[in-house]
């Protein structure tokens, strides 16, 4: 009954799915051409959450992936450590998490720094609306 | 320059898509017979080197003697190499070179070119190649406004939209819609003027419907903007009267919401695609 109605009142048939799709292939093809855009995205990440955690700039990770209906940020951001939770309780809401216990004989994950003491976080983001960032013909006149 | 000098010269406006076979050519041949039909001087230049399009569509094939790279290379004059057009007084072609290749045009000749026109044509009209390489920056490097053809299709949507990317503010792109069949969008099998214009955002010129007149009068040489009384004909000279800069809404094809009857009937009448 309600794809019954869907039909009756909404958008039907294949004109949906390429809007779908056109959407979501524009967010990507927009994201790979303002690499800048994203560099200084990291940056403010960085940023951020270097408030809060001691993290390591040199081996973070931002990547784009598509999921079934969005485009989502996958960011791989290895904490080194967390930084002075005082005693106020200003920042005291990341707690560290218990470490997870090594198995002798065993290599830790390969996508883990040797001397980092948290596992790395796995931020998400999802984007909503296109950015219209564009490169540019270099002017010829 | 001095302002004065650039007030005077003519309108150099590319016409291009990045994907090919969305009906460039088609445009050109049909936005230049409108302008010219309204008295203006019109030079046609099909940019597209190596694959010579332009003047079959206006069917004047048979009287092409001298080419583009004739002229940038200054083998024949400017003047030999205009062809007049044979329905529309004040419309003039300038064909590309069948034999040669994309990369053999100057960008600094082509630009002269089209200043040198500019001076004598009130528009020039420059049909831009596919692909966004050197035969479509040597098409857009004299021009000063640009006008992207689009089918509502994903892959052309995707294509304007990264060739629009690649002009920048400086030339304005403007945007007709090719190909449009109301009646799929209509039942929601076609992508709207809406849904490519959501995405694109650009200044709509126009909405061309996908018509098989467009087929017969390709096929006779003889664009369709010459027959004003067809609804088609007429959405180019609509077109024409917006790129004037006259104040007319922008053509589209009759296309409203479906009727309930039309939904109801698509919904019990067959497969969808």
């Amino acid at each position: 009954m309600i794809e019954f109605l869907k039909r009756l009142f909404g958008q039907q048939g294949s004109s949906a799915t390429a809007k779908e799709r056109l959407r979501l292939v524009l967010m990507t093809d927009h994201l790979e051409l303002a690499p800048e855009m994203i560099e200084s995205m990291k940056r403010d990440l960085v940023e951020l959450i270097s408030r809060y955690v001691e993290v390591d700039r040199e081996r973070i990770e931002v990547n784009f992936e598509r999921q079934d209906r969005t485009l989502a940020m996958l960011a791989n951001i290895p904490i080194l450590g967390v930084n002075r939770p005082n005693g106020n309780g200003a920042v005291t809401h990341e707690t560290p998490r218990p470490q997870p216990e090594p198995v002798a004989g065993a290599d830790a994950p390969s996508d883990a720094p040797a001397a980092e003491t948290k596992p790395p976080v796995r931020k998400r983001k999802r984007r909503k609306k296109s950015q219209r960032a564009r490169t540019q013909l270099p002017s010829t006149a | 320059m001095p302002e004065s000098d650039e007030a005077k010269r003519g309108r150099a406006i590319v016409v291009t898509s990045g994907k090919g076979g969305v009906g460039k050519t088609t445009t050109t041949a049909n936005l230049g017979t409108a302008l010219a039909r309204r008295g203006a001087r019109v030079a046609l230049i099909d940019a597209d080197v190596g694959l010579r399009n332009l003047d079959i569509v206006l069917g004047l094939e048979s009287r092409v003697h001298h080419h583009l790279l004739d002229v940038l290379e200054e083998r024949s004059s400017l003047d030999d190499a205009l062809v007049p057009d044979k329905h529309t007084d004040g419309l003039f072609l300038l064909a590309a070179a069948q034999a040669r290749e994309k990369d053999d045009v100057e960008t600094a000749k082509m630009q002269a070119l089209v200043l040198s026109l500019r001076e004598r044509f009130d528009y020039v009209l420059i049909d831009s190649p596919a692909g966004i390489e050197l035969g479509f920056k040597n098409a857009v490097a004299g021009a000063s406004e640009a006008i992207v053809v689009c089918t509502p299709e994903v892959a052309a949507v995707r294509d304007v939209d990264r060739v629009v990317g690649l002009l920048g503010n400086r030339f304005r792109p403007q945007l007709i819609i090719n190909r449009l069949r109301p009646q799929l969008v209509r039942k929601g099998k076609m992508l709207s003027v809406e849904d490519v214009n959501g995405i694109l955002r650009l200044p709509l010129l126009g909405v061309i419907a996908d018509e098989p007149e467009i087929i017969v009068t390709t096929n006779r040489g003889e664009p369709l903007a010459l027959r004003a009384q067809s609804s088609t004909g007429a959405a180019y000279h609509a077109i024409a009267a917006r790129v004037a800069g006259e104040d007319v809404a922008a053509p589209v094809p009759p296309e409203s919401k479906a009727s309930i009857f039309e939904r109801i009937g698509s919904m019990f009448g067959g497969k969808r695609r």
